[in-house]
C-alpha cells in the first residue's frame, strides 16, 4: 500500500482521502455548530425573525441595524461590558504577573500558592455566585463586615449600589479567575533559562533590577497571550452577572450578552438579537485583531 | 513540560563571592516576596473557608450572628435540606454523563482532525487549517440563538445530546493535539506507513498510545469546562430532572430564598467534585493550561 510509484512524496492511491476522511467528524461538528450558526446570525440580522414563528419572517433590510444602533440600551450594555473588561483585565494581568514572579522564587511552597490561587478557577460560576451572594449581602455579608473592620462606618450596598455593583462583580471575577493567568505566567517563567538569571546576578543586578530588566521583558509573549485571552473572555461576560445582579440595579451591570439573551429568548426578537450578536462579534474580533497588529509591530521594532 | 525542571533562583544559590550587601538585599527581597504571597494566598482562601464554615453552622446561629466563623454546634442539617428539597443526585448524574460524553467525542474527533492536519498531506489541508484557525476567533456564546434553534428543530431540547453536541467543536483542543503531533518524529510515522499500516491504524496503534499526556490534559480541561458550563445548559434544559449541577444549584436559591447556611452548603456541594479533580490532577491541569497555545 505504501509503495510509492513516483520518487516524490506521493503516497499510495488509497491515501488521497485519508486526511479529509479523518478531518470529517470534527468538520461536521464545526460546520453545524459554528459556521452554520454564524451564517444564520448574519442572515437573520436582515429579517424580522421571531422565536414565535418558524422561518426567517419578513425581510427587514438594515432596519434592525438602525434600530440597534439607535437604541440607548444597546450602547449602555456595550459600555457596561467594556467597563467590566477594564475592571477585570488590568488586575488580572498585573496581579497575576506579580504573584507568579514572586512565587517562582520559592521552590518548596509553590504548590501551596498554586493551590490557593488556582482552586477558585475550577469552581462552576454558579458556586462562585452563591458564595458571593452571601459575601456581598447587606448587613450580614463578610464584605460589609470587613469594611467596618478597616474603619468604614457605612459601607455601601456592594451589589445594590449602581456605582459599586460592577466593581463588586469584577472583584469576585478577579478572585475566581486569577489562577488561570497565574499558571500561564508560571509556565512562561519556566521557559526562561536559568543561565539568564545567573548571568544577570553575576553582572551585579539585584532582584528588583533582574525582574524589571530581564524577567518582565522575557515574559512579553505570555503577557500578550494573557491579555488577549482575558479581554476576549471579559467581553463575553454573562454567568456571574446574571446570577449576582441579573443586570441590576437599574440595568447598571447588564452586559451585551444578556441583552442578546433577553431580547432573543425572553422577548423572542431573534432578528434584533442576531444583530446585537453580530455587532458584539465584530467588537471582539476587532479587539483581538488590533491587539495582534500592535504586538506584531512592536516585535518588529525590537 | 515538566513543572519543576528549572529551579528558580533562591537565596542559597546566590554566588558565594557576592558582596555581603547584595546577599542581604536578596534575603530582604525574598522576605517581602514571601510576605506578599502569603497575604494574598490567605485572602484567596477566605471565601472558600467562610463558605465551608457557614455551611456547617445551625441556621439559627447564622441568622443571629452571620459573620462569625465558629460554631459550638456543627451540623450537617443544611446539607440534608439541600438533598431533600432539590434534585441533587440527578444534577450530579447529569453533569457527569454530559461531561463524559462531550469529553470522549471531543478527544476522538479533535485528535483525529489534528492528526490529519499534522501528518497527512492533502490538497485542502492548508485551507482547512486556516478555517480552523479562524474558528478560534468565533465566540461561541454569540451564536447561542441559532444553536438553540437548530437543536429545537432537531427535537434535542431537554436531552443529553442537546447539552453535549454544540460543545464538541473545541478548536483549542485540536490545536493542543496538533502541537503535540507535530513533535512526533517523522521516522516513527514513516516506519509504520512503510510497514503497510493505514493512516487510521497508524493513528490508533502508534500515535494515540504515545499521546497519553496530551490526551489526559485535554480530557481534564474539556471535562472541567463542560462541567462548569452554565449558559448553554440554562438554555436547552428546563426540566429540573435534566439540569446539570450549575443550573440546578441556582434554582436552590429560589427554593430557599435567604437562608445562607443552605446556600453555602449548595456551594460546597457544587465545589467538591471539581476541587477533588483538581487535587488529583493538579499537574495535568496546569500542563493543559500551559499548553493552551502558548508556544
Amino acid at each position: 500500500m505504501a509503495t510509492t510509484t513516483a520518487p516524490t512524496k506521493a503516497r499510495g492511491r488509497g491515501d488521497r482521502w485519508a486526511g479529509p476522511g479523518m478531518l470529517l467528524p470534527f468538520s461536521l461538528f464545526y460546520l453545524v455548530f459554528l459556521v452554520g450558526p454564524l451564517i444564520y446570525t448574519v442572515v437573520a440580522g436582515f429579517f424580522d425573525t421571531s422565536l414565535l414563528k418558524s422561518g426567517l419572517g419578513d425581510f427587514a433590510g438594515f432596519s434592525n441595524y438602525s434600530t440597534v444602533l439607535g437604541d440607548s440600551e444597546f450602547w449602555r450594555t456595550l459600555k457596561n461590558t467594556l467597563w467590566f473588561t477594564v475592571l477585570t483585565t488590568v488586575p488580572l494581568v498585573l496581579l497575576s504577573l506579580v504573584l507568579a514572579i514572586l512565587a517562582d522564587r520559592f521552590v518548596r511552597g509553590r504548590w501551596f500558592f498554586r493551590f490557593a490561587f488556582f482552586a477558585p478557577f475550577v469552581l462552576p460560576s454558579a458556586v462562585v455566585a452563591l458564595m458571593f451572594t452571601f459575601i456581598y449581602a447587606d448587613q450580614v455579608g463578610l464584605a460589609q463586615q470587613a469594611a467596618t473592620w478597616v474603619g468604614v462606618d457605612t459601607p455601601p450596598s456592594w451589589l445594590g449600589d449602581p456605582d459599586w455593583a460592577m466593581i463588586s462583580i469584577a472583584a469576585a471575577t478577579v478572585w475566581w479567575t486569577l489562577g488561570f493567568n497565574f499558571v500561564l505566567y508560571l509556565a512562561g517563567l519556566q521557559d526562561i533559562p536559568r543561565s539568564v538569571h545567573e548571568a544577570a546576578a553575576i553582572d551585579g543586578a539585584g532582584p528588583w533590577q533582574r525582574i524589571r530588566h530581564v524577567v518582565v521583558p522575557m515574559l512579553g509573549r505570555t503577557t500578550t497571550l494573557v491579555t488577549v485571552l482575558q479581554v476576549v473572555a471579559s467581553l463575553k461576560v454573562f454567568d456571574q452577572i446574571y446570577m449576582l445582579t441579573n443586570g441590576g440595579p437599574d440595568g447598571s451591570t447588564r452586559p451585551s450578552l444578556q441583552l442578546i439573551y433577553d431580547t432573543g429568548f425572553v422577548e423572542g426578537r431573534v432578528g434584533y438579537a442576531s444583530t446585537v450578536s453580530l455587532l458584539l462579534f465584530v467588537v471582539i474580533l476587532l479587539v483581538s485583531l488590533v491587539w495582534f497588529a500592535l504586538v506584531r509591530r512592536a516585535e518588529k521594532e525590537r | 513540560m515538566t513543572a519543576t525542571a528549572t529551579p528558580p533562583v533562591t537565596e542559597q544559590q546566590a554566588p558565594a563571592a557576592e558582596p555581603r550587601r547584595k546577599y542581604d538585599a536578596e534575603r530582604l527581597f525574598n522576605r517581602v516576596a514571601l510576605g506578599v504571597l502569603v497575604a494574598f494566598s490567605l485572602l484567596w482562601l477566605v471565601p472558600l473557608a467562610w463558605a465551608l464554615a457557614t455551611s456547617i453552622r445551625p441556621a439559627q446561629e447564622v441568622i443571629t450572628d452571620p459573620t462569625s466563623w465558629f460554631t459550638a454546634h456543627p451540623t450537617l442539617a443544611a446539607y440534608g435540606d439541600i438533598f431533600d428539597a432539590g434534585k441533587l443526585p440527578y444534577w450530579y448524574a447529569n453533569s457527569f454523563i454530559t461531561s463524559i460524553l462531550t469529553t470522549v467525542l471531543t478527544v476522538l474527533a479533535g485528535s483525529l482532525a489534528a492528526f490529519a492536519l499534522s501528518q497527512t498531506r492533502f490538497r485542502a489541508r492548508r485551507v482547512a487549517f486556516v478555517m480552523l484557525l479562524a474558528g478560534i476567533m468565533i465566540p461561541g456564546q454569540v451564536l447561542m440563538i441559532p444553536q438553540f434553534l437548530a437543536l429545537q428543530e432537531a427535537g434535542l431540547l431537554n436531552t443529553y445530546w442537546g447539552v453535549v453536541l454544540p460543545q464538541v467543536p473545541n478548536v483549542v483542543a485540536v490545536f493542543v493535539f496538533k502541537q503535540f503531533f507535530d513533535g512526533i518524529p517523522r521516522e516513527l510515522i514513516d516506519a509504520a506507513r512503510a510497514d503497510g499500516a493505514s493512516w487510521l491504524r497508524t493513528y490508533r496503534q502508534i500515535v494515540m498510545p504515545i499521546s497519553r499526556p496530551v490526551i489526559s490534559a485535554v480530557t481534564i480541561f474539556v471535562f472541567v469546562g463542560v462541567w462548569n458550563n452554565f449558559l448553554w445548559p440554562l438554555l436547552v434544559v428546563t426540566d429540573p430532572e435534566m439540569m446539570t449541577l450549575p443550573v440546578g444549584l441556582t434554582s436552590v436559591q429560589d427554593v430557599f430564598g435567604v437562608p445562607y447556611a443552605q446556600l453555602m452548603a449548595s456551594a460546597v456541594l457544587g465545589a467538591i467534585p471539581l476541587l477533588a479533580v483538581f487535587a488529583l490532577f493538579q499537574r495535568r491541569i496546569v500542563e493543559g493550561i500551559a499548553g493552551t497555545g502558548l508556544k
